[in-house]
C-alpha cells in the first residue's frame, strides 16, 4: 500500500488570530502540522504497520512551510515533499488541486490519498474531493472508520460520518480519503523520529518540475479579511437564594426577551 | 438570456435539509438584483414530493434527475449531473451539509471555475457575488469573489439566511431531466444508527456541556467501577444526563466542548468549536463550560448565550448576555422544570 498523506502548515488552534491592513497574524502561536492532518498520517501509519507500503508526506506551501512536514516525519512517514513556487502564491482550492493532483501524479504507484477533512486556517473541506474529481479516483471525504482494505484485491470499505449518521461505503482503489477526528487517537512523535525528522532532507517540487508550465489564475480572490464584528454584550447576572429561585428568574428573562 | 440560479435541494432518508429552503431564498434574493430565474436541482429517486416543496418555498421551477442509482448520495453520479445542469448558469447555491462540499468542490473542477463554501452574507458587485465566510473557525471573516469564471458555486451556512415563508398557492414547472450519469465504481452497502438526535447545525437552541460535567463530588460512582478514570466518566455522564434532560424539554441539540469529548465523556459528534461544529443556534446553554478561545470560535455567532459556571472569572461570561454563577448540578434540574412548567411541556 503506497499512500500520500496531504498535510497543511496551519497555527496552533489556541491562537489569537488577528488582521491589521488585509494581514493575518498569530503572535508568536506556534505552526504546526494543521489538527485534522495528524488523524491522516495516524491513519496512514497504522495501515503502513497492517499493509506494509511507503508513505509520502506532501504539503504545498511558502518555501519555509516545512513545519507540518517535519512532524509528519516525526510520527513515521517515509518521506516527504514540499511543493512550493512563487507563482502558487494566492492559490484557490481549485488551483491547489491541480497542484496536488500534478503531485500524486508525478509520486507514480500511489494506492490511496489521505486528506484531514478540512484546514483549521482556511476551513474549505473542498481540496480533497476536487483532487480526487481530478485524478478520477472516488472521493471518500469524511470517513470515521476504515472497515476493511484490501491491497491485492484493490478495494477499501470505509465508514463516512455524515451529519445524520454513517454512511458505509466499498470502493475500489486507488481513491481519495478525507478522515474526521473520530478515526483515531495520533500518536505523539517519539524522540527519535524528532531526530530522524529533524535530519531529513526535505526535497522542494516546483511548478517546472511538476510540469505545471502554465498555471492557471484562482477562480476566487479575497478581497478583504476582517475581523468579526465586536459582540456588544452586556452580561446580566441571574442570582437569587435557592436554585429554584435562579432557575426561574433565567426563565422569566429569556421569555421577557423573547429569546424562548 | 435571462441569468440562471440553481439551487441543490440536499435531502437524506426522505428529508430536506432545511437550510436548502434558506438557499431558495438567497436564490430569490439574487434573482432580484441580478435578474434571471431561480431554478431548483432534486437528484435522488422518488424525490418527486421534494420537488413541490421546492416550489412553495419560491423557485420558479425545478429540474428532477430521478434514477435508481441516485436513491444512496455518493458525489461521483450527483456531482456529474449537476456539473451538467449547471453549465451555462449565472450561479449555483448549495446549503453547507457533509453532502454538499464535496459535491460543490467536485463540480467547480469538472466546470473549471471557483467555489466559495459555507458563506455566512453576500452583496452584490460589479455584477458578481461577493460573500462573506468565516475563516479560523470565525475568528476571521473573509470576503470571497469569483468576478470572470461562471459558475459562481456558493455553499451557505445553514441558519445564516431567513428561511422564506411557504406559499402552497405557488406553482411552478417541474420537468424531469436527462442524465449522464458516468460510470459509479463506488457501492452503498448500508448505514449506522448513530443517530445524535436534533442536528447540531440545524438547531435553534443548543444545551453544551465541558469538562464541568464531571466535576459532582457528592455523587460516589458504583461500587464495581473502581478505576478512577471510570469513575469520573460516570461522573461525568450523570452530568451529560442533566444536560440531556434539559436539551429534550426545549427541543434542543447537545453540544459539548473539546474537553469534554477528549476526556471521552461524550462522542465527538456533539463536539462545538474549532475543530468540532461552528453553530449559531438562537440560543445556546454553557454548562460547567469555562469558554477556552477553540469554543468561543465555534458559537460566538449564538443569538443568545447563557452560560453556568461555577468559576465567575470564565471567559464564557464575556460572551454570555445572562449568566450564573453556579453549580449546574444544583441549577439544571430546577432549570429543566422550570422550562416544563413554563413551556406546557
Amino acid at each position: 500500500m503506497n499512500i500520500v498523506v496531504c498535510v497543511k502548515q496551519t497555527p496552533d488552534t489556541a491562537a489569537i488570530v488577528t488582521v491589521e491592513d488585509g494581514v493575518v497574524s498569530w503572535g508568536d502561536a506556534p505552526v504546526v502540522l494543521n489538527p485534522w492532518d495528524e488523524y491522516a498520517v495516524e491513519e496512514a501509519l497504522r495501515i503502513k504497520e497492517a499493509h506494509g507500503g511507503e508513505i509520502t508526506a506532501i504539503s504545498l506551501g511558502p518555501e519555509d512551510a516545512k513545519e507540518a512536514l517535519k512532524q509528519a516525519l516525526a510520527m513515521g512517514c517515509d518521506q516527504a515533499i514540499l511543493i512550493s513556487d512563487p507563482v502558487f502564491a494566492g492559490a484557490d482550492t481549485l488551483v491547489v488541486s491541480k497542484i496536488l493532483a500534478a503531485s500524486i501524479d508525478k509520486i507514480e504507484g500511489t494506492d490511496l490519498v489521505i486528506f484531514g477533512r478540512a484546514s483549521v486556517d482556511s476551513d474549505t473541506g473542498v481540496t480533497g474531493p476536487q483532487v480526487a474529481r481530478r485524478l478520477g479516483w472516488p472521493a471518500l471525504s469524511l470517513v470515521a472508520a476504515i472497515s476493511s482494505l484490501d491491497p491485492e484485491g484493490k478495494t477499501i470499505a470505509v465508514e463516512r460520518m455524515l451529519d445524520e449518521g454513517r454512511q458505509l461505503v466499498s470502493s475500489p482503489l486507488p481513491a481519495v480519503v478525507s478522515v474526521v477526528k473520530e478515526i483515531n487517537e495520533p500518536r505523539y512523535p517519539s524522540f527519535m523520529g524528532i531526530r530522524k525528522a529533524s535530519r531529513a532532507e526535505i526535497p522542494l517540487w516546483t511548478a517546472a518540475e511538476l510540469g505545471l508550465d502554465e498555471i492557471s489564475d484562482p477562480a476566487v480572490m479575497w478581497p478583504d479579511i476582517m475581523a468579526p464584528p465586536k459582540i456588544e454584550t452586556e452580561v446580566e447576572m441571574i442570582e437569587g437564594e435557592t436554585p429554584e429561585e435562579i432557575a426561574a428568574r433565567l426563565v422569566d428573562r429569556l421569555m421577557e426577551e423573547k429569546v424562548i | 438570456m435571462a441569468n440562471k440560479i440553481l439551487v441543490y435541494i440536499d435531502h437524506f432518508a426522505g428529508q430536506v435539509v432545511p437550510a436548502s429552503w434558506e438557499a431558495v431564498g438567497v436564490g430569490t434574493s439574487l434573482a432580484e438584483e441580478l435578474g434571471g430565474d431561480v431554478v431548483a436541482v432534486v437528484l435522488g429517486h422518488e424525490v418527486e414530493e421534494f420537488a413541490q416543496n421546492a416550489i412553495q418555498f419560491g423557485a420558479g421551477g425545478v429540474l428532477v434527475g430521478d434514477a435508481p442509482e441516485l436513491k444512496d448520495y455518493r458525489p461521483e453520479p450527483f456531482a456529474s449531473v449537476l456539473s451538467q445542469l449547471a453549465a451555462e448558469a449565472e450561479v449555483l447555491l448549495f446549503p453547507t451539509t457533509s453532502r454538499t462540499r464535496e459535491l460543490a468542490g467536485m463540480v467547480a473542477v469538472d466546470l473549471e471555475t471557483g467555489v466559495i463554501p459555507d458563506v455566512v452574507a453576500f452583496e452584490i458587485k460589479d455584477g458578481s457575488v461577493l460573500a462573506t465566510r468565516p475563516i479560523y473557525a470565525g475568528k476571521l471573516l473573509t470576503k470571497v469573489v469569483c468576478s470572470e469564471k461562471r459558475p459562481q458555486i456558493l455553499t451557505l451556512r445553514g441558519r445564516a439566511f431567513p428561511k422564506p415563508e411557504p406559499d402552497p398557492g405557488r406553482s411552478g414547472e417541474i420537468t424531469p431531466i436527462e442524465m449522464e450519469l458516468g460510470e459509479i465504481t463506488t457501492e452503498v452497502t448500508g448505514y449506522s444508527e448513530s443517530k445524535v438526535g436534533v442536528s447540531l447545525t440545524d438547531a435553534a437552541i443548543i444545551v453544551s456541556g465541558g469538562r464541568g460535567v464531571s466535576n459532582n463530588p457528592q455523587l460516589s460512582p458504583p461500587a464495581e467501577i473502581t478505576d478512577e478514570s471510570e469513575q469520573e466518566i460516570w461522573r461525568a455522564q450523570q452530568g451529560f444526563a442533566l444536560v440531556g434532560e434539559l436539551a429534550q424539554v426545549l427541543g434542543a441539540a447537545m453540544g459539548a466542548s473539546r474537553a469534554a469529548v477528549d476526556a471521552g465523556y461524550i462522542p465527538y459528534e456533539h463536539q462545538v468549536g474549532q475543530t468540532g461544529k461552528v453553530v449559531s443556534p438562537d440560543l445556546y446553554i454553557a454548562c460547567g463550560i469555562s469558554g477556552a478561545i477553540q469554543h468561543l470560535a465555534g458559537m460566538r455567532t449564538s443569538k443568545t448565550i447563557v452560560a453556568i459556571n461555577r468559576d465567575s472569572e470564565a471567559p464564557i461570561f464575556k460572551l454570555a448576555r445572562f449568566g450564573i454563577v453556579g453549580d449546574l448540578f444544583d441549577l439544571l434540574p430546577p432549570l429543566t422544570q422550570a422550562f416544563k412548567d413554563r413551556l406546557g411541556s
